[in-house]
C-alpha cells in the first residue's frame, strides 16, 4: 500500500486473500461473517461506514431541526415579551420530567449498546425494553401536555392556545407564534420519538434472537445514536420553551 | 477476519451512571438558575449549559470520543453550519433598524 | 445486447431490475426517469415560449400561465436538475473510481430512487389536481394564505425528493471516505469524485432545511398554524431566508457535478493531465462552502438589511472565483494538448463557453445596486439559464455522450452526436441571449404579457427554444437507436485514461472489476505527454 494515505482498511492488512469476490458476490469460505456485506472487506470497515453514516444522515437532522431554532430565534428577538408570557403557559414540571425522563432513556440505551459489545443479551433486552418504555412515557406525558392546551385554562380562560380562530384573544397576538413553534417543534420531536421507539422495538426483537454480540453490534450502536440525537434534541427545546425568563411556576 | 474490533474500548457501567447523574444535575441547576433573575444573562446560561448537556451526551453516551477524528469532524461541521445559518440571518434582523427601513 | 456477460442482462428479469442494489442499475433507473420529467418540464417551457410569442396574454389565462411558469421551474429544479448528474454518472462510475464494487449503502440507494419516483408522482398529481402557480419559489403569504392550487401536494412531491437528494449524498460521502482501494489516495482521484464529494456536503447540509421549510408551509396551509402570517406579527421574509439558504446552495448541486464532468472530459479529449489539479480539486469544496454564505443576494430587494445586503454582495462576488479558477484551468489543460474532435470535445467546448456568460451575468447580479433594476426581470431568467442548461445541461449531455458506451456496451452516431451538441448550442444561445437584453430593457418575468416592442426578441427567443428542442430530441433517438442496432462498444474507446476506462470492461460486470482487490498505483489523467495518441 502506498504511504501516508488514510486507511481504508482499519483492520490494517492488505487484502490480498483471494475470496471468492470474483464475480458471484457470495461468500464460500467460513472465516467471513455473515452479517458481512459482499461490498466491505471486513467488519470494522463495515461498522465504521455505518457510524460515520449515521453521524452524516444525524448533521441532516442537526440542520433539519435548525431551520425550527432560526425561526425561534428571529420571534423571540421580534417578541421578547410575548415569548416570556406565552412560556409560563406550559407546565414545567411535566417538562422537566419529561427531560428526566429522555436522559434516563440515554443512560438505558447506552447501556443496551454496551450490552451487546460484552455480549450480554440480558443486559441488551433489558436496557432496550426500558428505553422503548421511557420513550412510551415520554409521549404519553406530552399526549396530556397538548390535551391541555386544546381547552381554556388558567390564564387563557377564554380561548385555548391553539394558534388560529379558537386562540384566547385577551393573549398577544405574538404568542399565536409562539405556540406554533412550540407545536411544531415538539411535535416534530415527537415523530422522531415515534420512530425511535419502532426502530428499537425492531433492535429488541433482533437482540432477543441473540444476533448481537461482540463481533457484530452495529445495528445496536447506530440506533442508538439516533436515540441519543432525539434526547439532544430535547435537551435544547427544554429551556428554550419552558424556562423563559424569571417569572415561571403557576403558568399551566 | 471477522472479528478485528481489537480497536473499540468498552466504557465502563460506572462512566455512563456517573454521565447521567451529571445530566440530572445540571438539568436541575438549569431550573433552579431560570427561578433567578439574571437579567440579560439568563439565556445565555440556559444555552451554556444546554450546551453542556448536549456535549456529555455526544462525548459519552454517543461514544465520540472513542470515534476516528473524522467523525469528530462531522459532528462539530453540522453545529457550526447552523451557527452559519443564525448569524447571517440574524445579521439581516439586527441590522434592519440601523436605517430605518419600513417593515420594522 | 451484448453476448458478454454485464450488469445489463444478468440476473434477468424486471424484478431483478426493481429490486437491484447494484448502483449501475439503479443509474440507469434514474436515467429513465429523469429522462420522463425533463420532457414534461420540457412541455411546460414550451408552453411558456408558445404564450410569449404575442405581447398579449391571448393564449392561456393569468392563472394558467402562472401554473406552467412554476411547473416547469419546479420539475425542471427538483425533478430533473437535482438529481441528474448524482443519480445517474455518479452513482454508475463514484464506485468504479474508487475502485469499489458498491456504494456504501446499496439498499439506501435504491431507496433513495423509490424516494424519487414517489415524488415525482407526487409532483405529477399536483400538476393533475389544480396545478401550482406560486411560482418554484412558494413565497409566502400567497402560497400559506392564497393560493387556491395544490400547494401542499406540490410541496410534499418537493419534500420526499429532497430526501431521496440527502440519501444519495450520504452515500456519496461515506463512500468516498471509507471505500477507496487500496492506494487511491485523495489526489489520485479523479476530479469528478472531488466535485460529487462537494456536491453532497452541499446535499446533506442544505436540503433539510428546505424540507423543513416546506413542513411549515404545509403547516401553516393545512394546519393554521401561523408561521409567517403577517396578521399575527409573523415575518414572510423569514420564509424567503430559509427557503433561500437552501435554495442557492441548490445551484451548486446542480453545477458542481457538471463541473466534474467537464474535468474528465477536458482531460480525456485533450489527452493532458488537467491543468492545477489540486486547485481544482479545492475549489470545488470552496465553492460548496461558500456557496452557502451568499443566499441573501435573493433578498435585495425584500426589505433585508442594507447592511447584511452589503455582505452577501461581496460574498457573492467572492463565490465566482473558485468557478474562474476551474474555467482557467480548464482552458490551460487544452492549451498544447492532442485535442481530437469527438462529440463530447463539443458538447465540453459548448459549456465552456454558456457556463462563462452565465457566470459572469452573475456578477452583474450579485452587485446589490445593479440587482435592485436587474431582480425580477428576463435578466435573471437568462442568467441562470444560461449556467443551467448551458452549463449543467451540456455538461450532463456530454458526460452521457462520453459515458454511453462503457454505460450501454454499444457505440452511438458520432457524428449526429455533433450535430446535436451544435443545435443545443445554437438554439439555447438564440432562446437566452435575447433575454439578457430584454431584461435589460426592464421585461419582467413571470408575466404572460409585454408591451409589443419587446416582441422581436421573444420571437427570436422562441425560435431558438424550437432548435434546442430538436437538439435534445434528436439525442434521445439516435441514443436509443444505438441500444438496438449500435455498435458494440470496446472497453475503451476514447482512450481515456481511468479505473473506469483501464480496468473494467464495456459494459461493467456486476461487481465492476475482474480483480480483486484493486491496487491504484497512478495519479488521475496519467496520460503520456501530449501528442501521443493511445488506443485503449
Amino acid at each position: 500500500m502506498a504511504n501516508g494515505h488514510e486507511s481504508t482498511m482499519p483492520g490494517g492488512h492488505a487484502a490480498t486473500t483471494h475470496d471468492a469476490h470474483t464475480g458471484q458476490g457470495h461468500n464460500v469460505h467460513g472465516s467471513h461473517h455473515p452479517r458481512l456485506q459482499h461490498h466491505f472487506y471486513n467488519m470494522d470497515q463495515q461498522l465504521e461506514a455505518s457510524t460515520l453514516g449515521m453521524w452524516v444522515f444525524l448533521v441532516t437532522e442537526i440542520m433539519f431541526f435548525g431551520g425550527l431554532f432560526m425561526a425561534y430565534i428571529v420571534y423571540r428577538y421580534w417578541y421578547p415579551d410575548a415569548w416570556v408570557s406565552a412560556s409560563n403557559h406550559l407546565d414545567v414540571g411535566l417538562g422537566a420530567l419529561n427531560t428526566g425522563v429522555l436522559i434516563f432513556s440515554s443512560l438505558t440505551m447506552a447501556l443496551a449498546v454496551r450490552s451487546a459489545q460484552v455480549g450480554s443479551r440480558m443486559g441488551q433486552v433489558v436496557n432496550l425494553i426500558l428505553t422503548i418504555m421511557f420513550g412510551a412515557t415520554f409521549l404519553v406525558v406530552k399526549y396530556f401536555e397538548y390535551a391541555a392546551k386544546f381547552t381554556t385554562g388558567k390564564g387563557h380562560e377564554d380561548g385555548t392556545l391553539i394558534p388560529g380562530p379558537t386562540f384566547s384573544p385577551s393573549l398577544p397576538k405574538a404568542e399565536q407564534l409562539f405556540f406554533a413553534l412550540y407545536f411544531i417543534m415538539t411535535g416534530i420531536h415527537a415523530a422522531h420519538m415515534v420512530v425511535g421507539i419502532g426502530i428499537m422495538l425492531v433492535i429488541l426483537a433482533m437482540a432477543w434472537k441473540g444476533r448481537f454480540g461482540p463481533d457484530y453490534y452495529g445495528p445496536v450502536e447506530v440506533s442508538g445514536l439516533y436515540w441519543h440525537f432525539v434526547d439532544i434534541v430535547w435537551i435544547f427545546l427544554f429551556p428554550l420553551l419552558y424556562l423563559l425568563g424569571a417569572h415561571f411556576g403557576g403558568g399551566h | 477476519m471477522s472479528n478485528s474490533h481489537t480497536h473499540h474500548i468498552i466504557t465502563p457501567v460506572g462512566t455512563y451512571v456517573a454521565v447521567f447523574v451529571g445530566l440530572l444535575i445540571l438539568t436541575g441547576a438549569t431550573y433552579v438558575v431560570a427561578t433567578i433573575d439574571l437579567g440579560w444573562l439568563n439565556t445565555p446560561v440556559a444555552l451554556a449549559v444546554a450546551l453542556l448537556k448536549a456535549s456529555l451526551v455526544v462525548i459519552y453516551f454517543m461514544g465520540v470520543r472513542y470515534n476516528t477524528p473524522l467523525t469528530k469532524v462531522v459532528v462539530v461541521a453540522g453545529f457550526f453550519w447552523l451557527l452559519i445559518m443564525f448569524s447571517l440571518t440574524m445579521a439581516d434582523y439586527v441590522s434592519r433598524p440601523w436605517i430605518g427601513v419600513p417593515g420594522r | 445486447m451484448s453476448e458478454r456477460h454485464s450488469y445489463l442482462d444478468a440476473p434477468h428479469g424486471l424484478a431483478s431490475w426493481l429490486l437491484t442494489k447494484d448502483h449501475k442499475r439503479i443509474a440507469m433507473l434514474y436515467l429513465i426517469s429523469i429522462t420522463i420529467f425533463f420532457a414534461i418540464g420540457g412541455l411546460f417551457a414550451l408552453g411558456i415560449r408558445l404564450e410569449l410569442m404575442t405581447p398579449a396574454g391571448d393564449l392561456v389565462s393569468p392563472d394558467t400561465y402562472n401554473k406552467l411558469f412554476t411547473l416547469h421551474g419546479v420539475i425542471m429544479i427538483f425533478f430533473f436538475l437535482i438529481p441528474s448528474i448524482p443519480a445517474t454518472l455518479g452513482n454508475f462510475f463514484i464506485p468504479i473510481m474508487c475502485g469499489t464494487k458498491d456504494l456504501a449503502f446499496p439498499r439506501i440507494n435504491l431507496l433513495s430512487w423509490y424516494l424519487y419516483v414517489i415524488g415525482g408522482t407526487m409532483g405529477i398529481a399536483a400538476v393533475a389536481f389544480g396545478g401550482l402557480d406560486t411560482g418554484w419559489t412558494f413565497y409566502t403569504p400567497y402560497s400559506t394564505q392564497s393560493s387556491t392550487t395544490s400547494v401542499t401536494i406540490a410541496a410534499m412531491a418537493a419534500f420526499i425528493a429532497g430526501f431521496s437528494s440527502i440519501l444519495t449524498g450520504f452515500n456519496f460521502i461515506v463512500t468516498i471516505h471509507r471505500m477507496r482501494a487500496p492506494g487511491l489516495t485523495w489526489f489520485r482521484l479523479p476530479l469528478f469524485v472531488w466535485s460529487h464529494y462537494a456536491t453532497s456536503l452541499v446535499m446533506i447540509l442544505g436540503t433539510p432545511v428546505i424540507a423543513i421549510t416546506l413542513v411549515l408551509v404545509m403547516a401553516e396551509r393545512t394546519l393554521g398554524l401561523p408561521v409567517f402570517d403577517p396578521r399575527v406579527g409573523g415575518d414572510p421574509v423569514l420564509f424567503q431566508h430559509l427557503f433561500w439558504f437552501y435554495s442557492h446552495p441548490a445551484v451548486y448541486i446542480m453545477i458542481l457535478p457538471g463541473m466534474g464532468v467537464v474535468s474528465e472530459l477536458v482531460a480525456a479529449v485533450s489527452r493532458k493531465q488537467i491543468f492545477g489539479y489540486a486547485f481544482v480539486a479545492f475549489s470545488s469544496l470552496a465553492i460548496a462552502i461558500l456557496g452557502f454564505l451568499v443566499w441573501g443576494h435573493h433578498l435585495f430587494v425584500s426589505s433585508q438589511s442594507i447592511y447584511a445586503g452589503l455582505v452577501f454582495s461581496i460574498i457573492s462576488m467572492l463565490v465566482a472565483v473558485p468557478s474562474a479558477v476551474k474555467a482557467f484551468n480548464w482552458t490551460a489543460t487544452m492549451y498544447k494538448g492532442a485535442i481530437t474532435w469527438e462529440s463530447p470535445t463539443y458538447w465540453v467546448i459548448g459549456f465552456m463557453g454558456l457556463f462563462l456568460i452565465g457566470g459572469l451575468t452573475g456578477l452583474f447580479l450579485a452587485t446589490m445596486g445593479l440587482d435592485i433594476h436587474l431582480t425580477d426581470t428576463y435578466f435573471v431568467v437568462a442568467h441562470f439559464h444560461y449556467i443551467m442548461v448551458g452549463g449543467a445541461i451540456m455538461a450532463f449531455l456530454g458526460g452521457v455522450h462520453f459515458y454511453w458506451p462503457k454505460m450501454t456496451g454499444k457505440l452511438y452516431n458520432e457524428p449526429l452526436g455533433k450535430v446535436s451538441a451544435v443545435l443545443v448550442f445554437v438554439g439555447f444561445n438564440m432562446t437566452f441571449f435575447p433575454q439578457f437584453l430584454l431584461g435589460y430593457l426592464g421585461m419582467p418575468r413571470r408575466y404572460h404579457s409585454y408591451p409589443p416592442e419587446f416582441q422581436v426578441l421573444n420571437l427570436a427567443s422562441t425560435g431558438g427554444a424550437t432548435i434546442l428542442g430538436l437538439g435534445y430530441g434528436l439525442c434521445v433517438v439516435y441514443l436509443l437507436y444505438s441500444l438496438k442496432w449500435g455498435k458494440v462498444a470496446p472497453a475503451n474507446p476514447w482512450g481515456a485514461k481511468g479505473l473506469e476506462w483501464e480496468r473494467t470492461q464495456s459494459p461493467p460486470t456486476t461487481f465492476n472489476f475482474e480483480e480483486d482487490p484493486i491496487i491504484v498505483t497512478e495519479p488521475a489523467y496519467n496520460y503520456r505527454p501530449a501528442g501521443t495518441v493511445h488506443h485503449g
